[in-house]
């Protein structure tokens, strides 16, 4: 009990000493992160749009295996962005391997199925009035998508932050892909396995106490987005 | 507008963060986005001569040496390291697909073999300590002072019958694992068929050397180790060494160049120039003496001036690498 007790105290005396690695680390994650999912939300929200207001052979089954998706493990993400990155793969020659942009590459493949997925169950589940009101007064495409998006705009917020706390909180791709670096590709998570591994348990502690942070400020910017719409 | 509004909110968040990113000291933290993107230059090793990509047992990671040489070597050259840590099978995978620049292992017959596949080049011996076996202070298995082949043959045969027998393999293809395979086999078992699997008793843990200690700790198990990693975890330890005497305890850590004839993108120059570092007398009494302080002894010995105990030529310790 007293090794958590201790290992709390020095956690957050390297928070608040403002410990330049931690931060470093910390800052990273959520650089990594965010952009990643504003490039899966750029590259999702569209498909799922697509998938709500178009009929296809086929469109039930690509709902379900995005639905799977949800559940990828990520460590085979890793594998599969390894072995597309590494030299020897057919993306070889951009020579990612190893680096934030190889990362930000596996955490957008984990988190499109989530936000293709909730996005379209949103838009899917709108009651059909709506649709049938937007288009009677007369919109043209562009409002239409843009009086639909606002109608499930909380939705699709949520599903964001859901997705960025799934990217961020990751580690098995992470450290397949990043190869956990110091400097240059480690994260929160993967720096919480290590030091663990370690036996440096005071700044897991402290780590971990900042990605849980992490979580809850992107909750309370959601719910403040919510409030102030 | 809302639309307006959250956009307004993402837009300060990432100017946050990038400048957060760019006044971070490390270079590549700020060049995510482009790359991601996928523009290759940035982020490639051949593209940037200033990186250069080490792939390296956790031996010598966990016991901060490398870190330690990191800083000496980063303060002469304009260079940044990225050091992979990882079991030595790993690492000579990383080597074998083109993903690094150097090798740091300790496992004399892959070696061999990476080299004779023309995947290594200009290989130096850098340092060396012994393996020994640890294990719980009650030694369950009576194993205290035997030779490794011994104590291992007695920790098998006790613990078909002593459930407090454990051994825990780090299983995960590294030198010490290989190591561990080695001196199974002298003492005459056939590892896949009679060793893996044996029973409940026989843990394979996957994970590197420090974890694997930790792990050892937390069962009351015996484990194998290098002494390097276990001297400085020896704090946090409850286990001591019982074993640590025997040919086959010998430990060399060597260091390698990707051959840039199979790889041409690779940063041959400044991989030339680290090994050369590493064995510089400089660095060899660094490396020599890394750890007395903290430890009381050293966690290596340097190679410089011992390559018969390593059983490597004198050139293979000594002689820089020419251009």
């Amino acid at each position: 009990m007293n090794e958590i007790i201790d290992g709390f105290i020095t956690a957050v005396i390297l928070i608040v000493t403002l410990d330049p690695e931690v931060y470093e680390i910390a800052f990273r994650s959520i650089y990594i992160t965010l952009t990643a999912t504003i490039i899966a939300s750029v590259i999702s929200i569209p498909i799922a749009m697509y998938l709500a207001f178009h009929d296809f052979r086929g469109k039930m089954s690509l709902v379900n295996l995005i639905h799977t998706l949800y559940a990828l493990p990520t460590v085979l993400i890793g594998l599969l962005v390894f072995l597309l990155l590494s030299r020897k793969g057919p993306l070889g020659f951009f020579g990612l391997l190893f680096t934030p942009g190889a990362m930000i590459i596996g955490q957008v493949i984990l988190i499109i199925p989530i936000l293709v997925g909730l996005t379209y169950s949103a838009l899917t589940s709108l009651d059909p009035v709506v649709k049938d009101t937007i288009i009677s007064l007369g919109a043209d495409y562009l409002q239409f998508v843009m009086s639909i998006l606002r109608e499930v705009r909380f939705v699709i917020y949520a599903a964001i932050a859901m997705a960025f706390g799934r990217a961020i909180s990751e580690v098995g791709a992470a450290i397949i892909i990043g190869g956990n670096i110091k400097g240059s590709t480690r994260v929160l998570t993967t720096a919480i396995s290590l030091e663990t591994s370690m036996g440096n348990i005071e700044f897991s502690m402290a780590l971990g106490i900042i990605l849980l942070f992490i979580a809850l400020i992107v909750n309370f910017v959601m719910t403040a987005i919510r409030r102030g719409g | 507008m809302d639309v307006k509004k959250i956009a307004l909110v993402l837009l300060l968040l990432l100017s946050v963060i990038f400048i957060a990113g760019c006044t971070g000291t490390d270079s590549d933290v700020g060049t995510p986005t482009a790359t991601a993107t996928a523009a290759p230059e940035g982020t490639n090793t051949a593209a940037n001569p200033e990186l250069l990509r080490i792939a390296t047992t956790t031996s010598l990671d966990n016991t901060g040496l490398l870190e330690a040489l990191q800083e000496r070597f980063e303060k002469d050259h304009d260079v940044t390291l990225q050091i992979i840590a990882a079991g030595t099978g790993k690492a000579l995978e990383y080597g074998q697909r083109g993903d690094v620049d150097v090798l740091m292992v300790h496992d004399r017959s892959r070696e061999d073999t990476f080299i004779d596949d023309g995947y290594g080049i200009n290989r130096r011996g850098i340092a060396y300590n012994y393996f020994m076996i640890v294990g719980p202070e009650s030694d369950p298995a009576g194993i205290a002072g035997m030779t490794p082949e011994d104590a291992l043959t007695a920790i098998y045969t006790t613990a078909e019958t002593n459930p407090d027998v454990v051994f825990i393999s780090r299983g995960d293809s590294s030198g010490t694992h290989a190591k561990e395979q080695a001196i199974w086999t002298s003492a005459g078992y056939d590892y896949e068929t009679e060793v893996e699997g044996a029973g409940d008793w026989y843990v394979e843990g996957g994970q590197g050397m420090g974890a694997t200690l930790n792990h050892a700790n937390e069962k009351f198990a015996y484990t194998l180790s290098d002494s390097g990693t276990y001297l400085s975890y020896k704090t946090e330890l409850d286990l001591v060494p019982l074993v640590d005497e025997g040919d086959s305890l010998l430990n060399v850590y060597s260091a390698m160049q990707i051959n840039p004839e199979m790889f041409d993108y690779v940063n041959s120059e400044m991989a030339r120039e680290w090994i050369n570092f590493l064995i510089t007398p400089e660095t060899q009494e660094f490396i020599g003496g890394f750890g007395v302080d903290e430890y009381g002894q050293p966690l290596f010995f340097e190679s410089r001036g011992n390559f018969e105990v390593m059983g490597i030529t004198q050139a293979e310790a000594e002689v820089p690498i020419s251009a």
